[in-house]
């Protein structure tokens, strides 16, 4: 009990520290690009929540190291864009509902088509090497460079540029405070997503299976839960996340590329380990802090701002080397 | 091998059982058998097998070489969770506890099935450990060490088990707790049949009707616990029991 009330403690700490610490840049930043700033970074952080969930629950669940994560990120940026060029009327009308069902059919299109492709890449590749992580990395890397050509084969090996649907484009400029449209969106995207995970990890039956099997995957087994069918359901989630994921930040960036997982994966290895490897908490809690570090430091020391988020992934390892939170929450 | 008996009237037949762990071979033609009216302890010093037997039979260790019939039904090459939904709980050493869950998570996610009979197994479960009914929305990591052992047993027997396997359940308890549990395991007897591995001696003579010694990984004796209790000079040379240390209990 005193142990459990001291790990709170030093968690809500911890916490408090951060906090003040994103107060800081205050002291240099002009209060309106402060919250501009804060704005780009909250939305680069839930972009970052919705690919590094996935990685997180595959990896706390299935204790699996998918490096193919980042491939299926770039699917479903691709199959997002395919929706959009085939729905181009809808995604170029001055029509808010429109260009809402668009981006909800290419969300939709994008998470099944990949949760398909994960469910496949369990099957065949990653449950083979259950157990062996040297083995998960070079079989999910050589699964990379597969996925990767394939999107060479079906759309092309060129970049191609995105069309944001009109309602997701422009800025609201509230009281001299420039707040781009699509950020707003991506926060609040991301904060559903996360709502939407903790209801199901905290309030179904399978949510609470999927708990207890990141704690003690042989004792859900003994009590009659086909843990595989469960690996398998947990993958093709992981895979729908990175997906929407990847279509979220095509829509961010404007463009698709072939090879654009890999950028983000790094990103998301970083937001995992700092938030701890298995905690869904702590992969919003990771990607807000590399989201939030990333914009402030980019505008007042733009050459410092990829290695910040190495230097605090390092701080953190120093201090909780297992990550701000623990896995199952 | 150690002739198996009351085949008739068996519920779990373990036959000439290997089971390898790593490069280890641990389980060297294990065989015993299980009555139905009665609680079957293993019994033997640490690293003798008897952990590695109960979960060979419930799937998480694959048997190399052997024959596993529950209910007339091979079960050796079945998977885990399979060998659970043909009605047989586990409660392991450590107890498998998912102690970031509340004690009510840890029951539901026993729980196979959410029916009016299940309803009534709960409140015999809860009605035996009042603990559990007191700490229902508690975190299970908060328990107690015999609350803990309460939540193993209690989730193993919410579903319709007709065989339970427990892996030393007395393991770190106080005396009184270990009192508590032979109560339990003593009403659970009267629905499902047991198998207790235990180190415990007096635990294992206050609930046990026969027994299987296992020493590197085979039996090498068997027969009514009463007669064991009786025989000062097999349990100093397998289970390691002097009369001091029996007393002391």
């Amino acid at each position: 009990m005193a142990e459990s009330i001291f790990r709170r403690w030093n968690q809500e700490l911890t916490m408090a520290g951060a906090g003040v610490l994103f107060l800081l840049p205050l002291l240099a930043i002009q209060p309106k690009t402060y919250l501009t700033l804060t704005i780009a970074g909250l939305a680069m952080g839930m972009l970052l929540f919705l690919v590094a969930s996935g990685v997180s629950i595959i990896f706390g669940l299935m204790d699996v190291l998918n490096f193919a994560h980042g491939a299926l990120f770039a699917w479903g940026a691709y199959v997002g864009f395919s929706v959009f060029q085939l729905l181009m009327k809808w995604v170029e009308a001055d029509s808010v509902l429109q260009n809402l069902a668009v981006f909800c059919i290419a969300m939709v299109a994008a998470m099944v088509a990949v949760g398909l492709l994960g469910i496949i890449l369990e099957r065949v590749v990653v449950r083979r090497v259950y157990g062996n992580h040297l083995f998960q990395i070079l079989i999910t890397f050589g699964a990379t460079i597969v996925l990767v050509e394939l999107i060479r084969v079906f759309w092309g090996p060129n970049d191609e540029v995105t069309t944001v649907p009109l309602t997701f484009s422009g800025n609201w400029d509230i009281m001299d405070v420039v707040i781009s449209r699509y950020r707003v969106i991506c926060i609040l995207l991301g904060a559903i997503v996360y709502a939407v995970i903790q209801l199901i990890l905290k309030k179904t039956k399978i949510g609470t299976i999927v708990r207890a099997g990141v704690e003690d995957r042989d004792m859900v087994q003994a009590m009659g839960h086909n843990i595989y069918l469960l690996f398998t359901g947990v993958f093709a989630v992981g895979a729908g996340l990175a997906a929407l994921g990847g279509l979220a930040m095509s829509i961010f960036s404007l463009q698709v590329y072939p090879d654009m997982g890999g950028t983000y994966l790094l990103f998301a290895f970083i937001v995992v380990i700092i938030g701890g490897l298995g905690s869904v908490t702590g992969s919003l809690v990771g990607a807000l802090i590399v989201g939030l570090s990333y914009n402030y430091v980019a505008y007042l020391v733009p050459w410092a701002a990829a290695g910040v988020n190495v230097l605090i992934m390092i701080i953190i390892l120093l201090i909780r080397p297992t990550g701000l939170f623990q896995a199952g929450k | 091998m150690v002739e198996v008996q009351g085949v008739n009237e068996t519920i779990l037949k373990v036959e000439g059982v290997h089971t390898h762990i790593g490069q280890h071979h641990i389980l060297q033609g294990v065989s015993f058998a299980a009555k139905a009216d009665a609680v079957t302890v293993l019994l033997g010093r640490n690293g003798a097998g008897k952990s590695t037997t109960l979960k060979t039979v419930m799937g998480l260790l694959p048997a190399s070489k052997g024959k596993i019939t529950y209910m007339g039904k091979e079960i050796q090459k079945n998977k885990p969770f399979q060998i659970a939904r043909m009605g047989i709980g586990f409660v392991p050493e450590h107890m498998g506890i998912f102690s970031e869950l509340t004690v009510e998570e840890n029951m539901r996610v026993a729980m196979l099935v959410e029916d009016d009979a299940t309803a009534r197994r709960l409140e015999r479960v809860l009605d035996m450990f009042e603990a559990l009914r007191k700490f229902w929305k508690s975190k299970a990591g908060n328990l107690s060490g015999g609350q803990k052992q309460m939540l193993a047993i209690g989730r193993a027997i919410v579903n319709d088990t007709s065989l339970l396997l427990i892996d030393e359940p007395s393991k770190g308890l106080a005396p009184i707790i270990v009192d508590a549990v032979i109560e339990a395991i003593n009403q659970i007897k009267e629905h499902s049949v047991v198998v207790l591995v235990e180190q415990n001696f007096y635990m294992a003579s206050s609930v046990g009707d026969d027994f299987f010694i296992l020493d590197d990984g085979k039996v090498v004796q068997s027969g009514q616990v009463e007669e064991l209790v009786r025989n000062e000079e097999l349990q100093s040379r397998y289970l390691g029991i002097s009369k001091v240390e029996e007393s002391n209990g």
